[in-house]
């Protein structure tokens, strides 16, 4: 159903919508963040600066941001989802074209205040542009060749784009995030076996075309794979990374060596620790109880996603709430499992924890369609 | 517009039906993420704790204290002293060149040591201490201290590095330490982890290279918590190291104070020992050097003038210096043939002036010849021919065993660098190393010390011991190691298993020698009963005398350039009735006996009185001389004056 089907009415006005928040997905995020204050104040040794102080004060304008677009009503986020998706597609190509080179990948837009990393924002206008397609898309037409065509391309284009930057794990993200909202959109599953047989068949290319002048994948990209396949064959160098993180992890326990008394961290045997490996810090700190803690929240902001999403009978709604929900599944899920020596590591932050700026924006500003979807969903 | 219906309702269902699929499938990889955690944080706990203890945990080394080494009667000739340095961290300190403007303001910097730091620290991690300024005074290091909030990284560091208080007294004994170098390192086989230690010192040359190993001690340790690029963060713990042993010597460090004054700028090389326990009392090498610049690292100009110096400060004559004795070695001769009875006490020869030996003279030093000769003039009066005559009967190989005997020709095992054994020659020796047949000629040569023998002043000194005591002593440099005593008991040194009688006629001639009225050194003769000494001349040429030039009539020592001139040597026993020490003393190109015989008797008399003697103790005629002597080295040696207040 359609938000053209119902009476408007219905819907809360002015101020009132603050009361149809979805609050335990605000106490969550709080929850979350809150976390990652702490463990940045950690590993700084116990000071605000540099990270703490910095990522809370992100954290208090993006919840601001978050409210701001949760009062917006959720028809017209709908409506501009299309300039959205190709400005950030705009932002991808000029990153391309003038973003600083930053440890060996073009990922950011200096704005001067902020550096604005596009594939950040891209991972939401997708969502919500495939969203509102679908929306849009009459339901007998959902699983026609033709039809999926166009969301393949929508989604392909920024992937390729973010690939070239180059950062695997973004463009993951998109892929997976953007398959989700087709997935929820009720493609036949058809498709899907299909795709997941060119995947192997993408992989074994991958694989195959390392070291010819084809080569799909930047030179450290592929030494991270192998280092993950086999960390041992290089403690030293590029299984570094893996091997310490699993030793902080390790050795963490049940309840941790206790805050601010992780020495791994502290030590510096870890590398970005502030950022895609803060994890670890928090495993080692807080033990088996503060990791399964944490995953726990991650959980629960899922579960409340899903079943705002279920329960919402407008279906852009629905598709670009499940859509994020997937994408923040990713993201902590990429990171926990990289951390922990279940994958590569590709270089994605833990959702709301790990310092950053944009990101931490962008996921907000996400959940802020997510609460704008609650607030106006059709009663 | 949308059709709502049917279709609608089935896409809500089946949307539903999806996402609860998504969301259970989440679920489940979470699950799998929690397993993995529950693995990785339970069961492998421990593996993994004690992968990050090891990472974490460093151990170093810490470096032990030198143990120091004493004099005799505890007076202190090496030492530890703090020593104070100013360290900049690179990290810490940000603009490193405007800390280091303020710390010039403070301190002097020296430019060539402040270069090198810069480039040091250039190539070295920035959380690496890199030293800017070495061996401040307590008053500098205090004036950084104090000023520390103005000089962030700065950090002044204590440590111990050797000093030698007596300087150049001692210098050619103790030799030096210095920082280990890579050479150091390749000549250890396995070194110890201690010698890594950046500007960890290590004994060079002398006695601090060779008991190296005793006086480093071990290597304490401390634990430490670092970071992954090694920085320390915090000590954990730490366990002392041992001290390394201390040293007490057999010299007396104020008679070899004493000596090396008088020595002075001459070349020239002074033993004394305890005649029964064969103790080193001095043992003197002249000129000397500062050792302390070795230390701390001696400048290429400072280098160079020890190195260009004709005197060779450097050298340790006392042991490395080899010189053909010379007239010194006329007891060996004399011992050799009573023992094998060539010649009895009142045996004769005639000496007029010269022997022919098959188709070459050889001759005596008095050229019209001293007439009849027994053992004791030719002794006192040092006749060649008497001793040609003898050795000639006796035969150069018995002359050598009687040598080696006494002590000559034999690496002596005493703690310095560079011992030289010497050389007294057999006919086998010769052939070996000549390729020609031992002569006559040669017998000649070797039975006044001249030709092929070469002797060390420490064997000199062992030499005159041995005749003295009639006991087969040995140099002895250490008296006790860490307070353990080393002296060998005196009925442990074995006898010399030389006829007693023979060697009381020996000790009468060279009584003779210093107190007849014809003695060669009667001028220079002790006169105080009780001290009275014995000893022989000696001059060995370092030049052929032509016969030509012989002829022309000898050019003058004091004619010829300094180089040219021959070694004066003395050795000598005192007291005559009841023999203490033995000394041996050369004076290289010194002209003649006539040089070293009055350092030798200055030399006596110190160590008998453990002090400047009484002038009544010298024969009148020498006390004017003597008191002006005593007076001019206690103004220029004001330590020595010093020292002997302290005794009184």
């Amino acid at each position: 159903m359609s938000y053209l089907e119902y009476s408007v009415k219905s819907v809360p006005t002015g101020f009132r919508k603050i009361l149809y928040l979805n609050w335990p997905l605000v106490l969550l995020l709080i929850s979350v963040a809150s976390v990652g204050f702490l463990m940045l104040y950690s590993v700084a040794g116990g000071s605000f600066s540099p990270w703490a102080a910095a990522q809370m004060k992100r954290f208090v304008m993006g919840m601001g941001l978050m409210f701001v677009i949760a009062m917006v009503p959720i028809w017209f986020w709908r409506n501009v989802s299309g300039v959205l998706y190709a400005g950030s597609l705009v932002l991808l190509v000029l990153v391309e074209m003038m973003g600083t080179v930053q440890m060996g990948a073009q990922r950011w837009i200096d704005l001067g205040f902020m550096r604005l990393q596009p594939s950040e924002l891209m991972k939401i206008t997708l969502v919500m542009f495939l969203a509102s397609y679908y929306d849009w898309l009459p339901l007998n037409k959902t699983s026609r060749p033709l039809w999926i065509l166009l969301p393949i391309v929508i989604i392909l284009i920024p992937t390729f784009l973010v690939l070239r930057q180059p950062d695997l794990g973004t463009s993951l993200l998109l892929l997976m995030g953007g398959a989700s909202v087709m997935f929820m959109a009720g493609l036949h599953w058809g498709y899907f076996a299909a795709v997941f047989a060119m995947g192997a068949g993408l992989i074994t290319a991958v694989f195959q075309s390392r070291g010819t002048e084809w080569q799909l994948l930047k030179d450290y990209q592929y030494r991270r794979i192998d280092t993950f396949l086999d960390p041992a064959t290089d403690p030293l160098g590029a299984g570094y990374h893996i091997t310490q993180s699993k030793i902080a992890l390790g050795s963490g326990g049940w309840t941790g060596r206790g805050f601010m008394q992780g020495t791994q961290s502290r030590l510096n045997f870890l590398p970005e620790k502030h950022t895609d490996f803060i994890f670890t810090t928090l495993a080692e700190e807080f033990g088996f109880v503060g990791a399964f803690s944490l995953l726990s929240l991650y959980a629960l902001v899922i579960a409340f996603c899903l079943w705002s999403a279920l329960s919402n009978k407008d279906r852009f709604s629905a598709l670009m709430t499940v859509g994020i929900a997937s994408t923040f599944f990713l993201f902590f899920a990429v990171n926990m499992s990289m951390v922990m020596g279940m994958a590569p590591v590709v270089g994605v932050p833990l959702p709301m924890v790990s310092y950053g700026g944009s990101a931490m924006l962008v996921l907000l500003v996400a959940f802020g369609m997510v609460q704008s979807a609650h607030v106006h969903r059709p009663r | 517009m949308k059709r709502p219906g049917a279709d609608t309702s089935a896409a809500q269902q089946r949307m539903t039906r999806r996402g609860l699929l998504l969301g259970g499938a989440q679920l489940g990889f979470m699950a799998l993420l929690g397993l993995r955690m529950r693995h990785l944080q339970v069961e492998q706990a421990d593996e993994y704790r004690l992968l990050a203890e090891e990472n974490r945990i460093n151990i170093r080394l810490i470096a032990p204290a030198r143990g120091e080494i004493y004099d005799r009667n505890g007076v202190v000739i090496a030492e530890n002293e703090p020593s104070y340095r100013i360290t900049i961290v690179r990290e810490d300190a940000g603009n490193v060149d405007e800390v280091i403007k303020n710390l010039s303001t403070l301190i002097e910097l020296d430019d060539s040591e402040l270069n090198r730091a810069m480039t040091e620290m250039k190539r070295s991690p920035p959380f690496l201490p890199i030293t800017v300024a070495e061996r401040i005074s307590w008053e500098e290091m205090s004036r950084v201290a104090v000023n520390a909030p103005a000089l962030p990284g700065v950090t002044p560091e204590v440590g111990l590095s050797r000093k030698y208080p007596h300087s150049h007294d001692f210098a050619h004994v103790i030799g030096y330490v210095g920082p280990v170098s890579d050479y150091d390192l390749s000549k250890i086989e396995d070194p110890d982890q201690l010698l890594l230690i950046p500007r960890f010192q290590i004994g060079k040359v002398g006695l601090e290279a060779k008991i190296e190993e005793k006086l480093r001690g071990k290597a304490g340790t401390k634990r430490v918590e670092v970071n992954a690029v090694g920085r320390v963060m915090r000590e954990l713990d730490r366990r002392e190291g041992q001290a390394g042993d201390d040293l007490q010597l057999t010299i007396d460090q104020k008679l070899q104070s004493y000596i090396q004054a008088r020595l002075g700028e001459e070349s020239a090389a002074a033993v004394v020992m305890d005649c029964k326990s064969g103790e080193i009392l001095a043992i003197n090498s002249a000129p000397s050097f500062d050792p302390n610049l070795f230390v701390r690292g001696i400048s290429v100009a400072d280098y160079a003038a020890l190195t260009e110096n004709d005197h060779r400060p450097l050298a340790t004559k006392s042991v490395q210096g080899t010189y053909p004795p010379g007239s010194t070695f006329k007891m060996v001769t004399a011992l050799a043939a009573l023992e094998h009875g060539v010649i009895n006490s009142d045996n004769t020869v005639w000496c007029p002036g010269h022997l022919q030996v098959s188709n070459r003279r050889f001759h005596c030093w008095k050229r019209g010849g001293h007439g009849h000769m027994n053992l004791e003039t030719a002794l006192r009066e040092s006749c060649d021919v008497y001793f040609y005559e003898i050795a000639l009967e006796v035969g150069i190989d018995n002359i050598t065993d009687m040598a080696n005997r006494l002590g000559l020709g034999i690496r002596h095992n005493i703690p310095m660098s560079a011992v030289a054994s010497g050389l007294t020659p057999t006919k086998a020796w010769k052939q070996r190393n000549r390729e020609n047949p031992w002569v006559v000629g040669d017998t000649a040569n070797a039975s006044i010390g001249q030709g092929f023998v070469l002797t060390s002043p420490l064997q000199l000194a062992v030499m005159t011991a041995r005749l003295a005591s009639g006991k087969a002593v040995e140099p002895r440099l250490v008296k006790s190691i860490n307070g353990i005593d080393q002296t060998v008991p005196a009925e442990e040194i074995p006898d010399l298993e030389v006829n007693p009688n023979h060697l009381r006629l020996v000790r009468k001639a060279m009584f003779a020698v210093s107190n007849h009225r014809r003695g060669t050194a009667y001028s220079k003769r002790i006169i105080a009963d009780e001290f009275r000494l014995a000893g022989k001349t000696g001059t060995s040429q370092v030049r052929n005398i032509t016969a030509a030039e012989r002829r022309a009539g000898v050019i003058r020592n004091e004619d010829l350039p300094w180089g040219r001139r021959d070694h004066g040597l003395f050795v000598n026993f005192a007291p005559y009735d009841d023999p203490q020490i033995a000394v041996a003393v050369i004076i290289e190109h010194g002209g003649g006996s006539s040089a070293a015989t009055p350092v030798a008797r200055d030399i006596t008399l110190q160590a008998l009185y453990g002090g400047d003697p009484p002038l009544e103790a010298y024969p009148a005629k020498d006390r004017d001389a003597i008191k002006a002597q005593q007076e001019r080295l206690r103004q220029e040696f004001p330590n020595l004056a010093a020292s002997k207040r302290d005794r009184a």
